[in-house]
């Protein structure tokens, strides 16, 4: 046993500077399932509350819809609980081969390979296809786990300002003599809510004989006309050579990610992508919950349509209440709050008017742009959006913030 | 050598800051200052080596040699010079 004092010091002194800095996370225990409405545990030890919903990624409602439980539930019974094996030695069932397939119709791509997470698919796809050779041009503002990704592959890295075409084009030009060149964004930014410009990245990646990766996690199943994704939004579906995205959000909001896109980068994946070669794929249940949620979805855009609504609901409530927004038109509606004490007071606020949202500050995004981010879901009511917009109401009054624009509100409270 | 620290830094402008109101100088801690971060180097490595027709080793395109507009002419002078 070699954990002395000295080690255990080592990590307590870094632990309290992670607290001193304001920085430190702290789980918020929930004692019912995922819903518009939760019983939360905050702090620990204090009386449950019911609160209201607005942080979920559960954008379509499906995480506790009976459709979905009763079908994990046969699946469960149909094909056990675990596999215990990885994919190439005993961990391939009939239902993950069919998972591949549905997903490969619904995203409208060549082939789709499971991971079991899309952090996971983030992690392994670009150490499998990409050599020394090759370059890698990445949005300033992608997924952490895309950028952990890059760092793993052999490949040059570089980046390009958050959604700026120009400077994309004078990074494909820059880097014309590389073997393969890949442009990798995400579809809709999780912080910002703001969408990716794919029809004139397919274009610019045509122009340059790049390739284009998609991370679609924060837009499969709602976005665009039928749901497919960014990628349908921007009319450009067939012209993505590599989509990841997850499980865990819209679709069931489980677990599990995959790679989707030309079958030859599939294949790749398959020979190499080290996260899909050592662990095991999605659990039997949860295959059997996503195939459930693609059959409904590919039926019916009720779900998605209720969410488009209660977004166009939520944003417009906002602004009318004289709140400063980030532009967009995704569930995803950051209020800006600039200041990040500001912000936790803000949530710290909410919590007690029975509404569940948090306070991002950085480093999770830049400084002096500390925010609440509001998530819609389809399962919200009118009657959970009114009660949320009269507590944002409130608080908003109590920090004398409405009406106010962002200058004002960081004169008041600093950056 | 200013007229090559006045391309770097120029270079440094375009590149790298959002805020146009931003002022930078020679001297400005680049990568320690959270304005250059390690990924964004290689197009600045790549910049000065298509611009100044060198080849910079990685051992010597430090985080610590990239640090300032200054030590990065430094180097580039270097490697010029022994052309």
């Amino acid at each position: 046993m070699a954990y002395s004092n000295k080690v255990r010091g080592i990590y307590q002194d870094t632990l309290n500077s992670i607290e001193e800095a304001g920085l430190f996370k702290t789980e918020r225990i929930i004692f019912s399932s995922q819903a518009a409405s939760i019983e939360v545990e905050f702090p620990v030890g204090a009386p449950k509350k019911k609160v209201i919903n607005m942080c979920a990624n559960n954008y379509l409602g499906l995480s506790s819809h009976p459709d979905v439980i009763a079908a994990a539930h046969k699946g469960l019974d149909t094909h056990g609980y675990g596999m215990s094996s990885v994919r190439f030695i005993c961990g391939t069932q009939d239902i993950h081969k069919e998972l591949e397939k549905k997903v490969t119709e619904f995203l409208g791509t060549e082939d789709t390979i499971l991971f079991p997470s899309c952090m996971d698919a983030n992690a392994g796809v670009f150490e499998a296809i990409l050599t020394d050779e090759d370059v890698m041009i990445s949005d300033r503002l992608v997924h952490a786990s895309i950028i952990d990704g890059i760092r793993l592959a052999p490949a040059m890295r570089d980046t390009f300002k958050h959604q700026n075409m120009e400077h994309l084009e004078q990074k494909l030009k820059m880097h014309a003599d590389k073997r393969l060149k890949v442009v990798i964004t995400d579809g809709v930014f999780s912080m910002d809510g703001d969408t990716a410009k794919l029809d004139e990245m397919v274009v610019l990646c045509e122009k340059y004989d790049a390739m284009l990766f998609l991370d679609d996690s924060h837009a499969s199943g709602f976005i665009g006309k039928t749901g497919r994704g960014t990628h349908e939004k921007c009319g450009v579906m067939g012209k993505i050579d590599i989509i990841t995205t997850t499980f865990g959000k819209a679709l069931g909001g489980a677990s599990g990610g995959c790679v989707s896109g030309r079958k030859e980068i599939v294949e790749m994946c398959r020979q190499k992508a080290r996260p899909y070669l050592f662990s095991n794929t999605i659990a039997p249940v949860v295959v059997s919950g996503v195939l459930n949620v693609l059959d409904t979805l590919s039926k019916s855009t009720e779900r998605r349509d209720k969410l488009e609504k209660n977004s166009n609901y939520w944003r417009k409530g906002l602004l009318d209440a004289g709140f400063v927004l980030q532009p967009g038109d995704t569930p995803i509606i950051p209020v800006m709050l600039f200041n990040a004490k500001l912000a936790q007071n803000f949530s710290r606020d909410l919590y007690e008017e029975g509404i569940y949202a948090i306070g991002f500050f950085f480093p999770v995004v830049p400084n002096g742009a500390a925010r609440i981010r509001t998530q819609i879901s389809a399962a919200h009511e009118i009657h959970h959006l009114d009660k949320a917009l009269k507590a944002f109401i409130k608080i908003g009054k109590k920090h004398n913030i409405l009406g106010k624009t962002k200058k004002e509100i960081v004169d008041m409270y600093g950056l | 050598m200013n007229n090559i620290k006045d391309v770097i830094l120029q270079y440094v402008i375009d590149e790298y800051l959002e805020d146009p109101d931003e002022e930078i100088s020679f001297d400005t801690p680049l990568i320690s200052g959270g304005i250059v971060d390690s990924f964004s180097m290689v197009s600045l490595k790549r910049f000065l080596e298509t611009t100044y027709k060198i080849q910079l080793p990685d051992e010597r395109a430090t985080p610590e040699a990239f640090d300032d507009v200054n030590s990065i002419a430094e180097l580039v002078e270097e490697f010029i010079a022994s052309n």
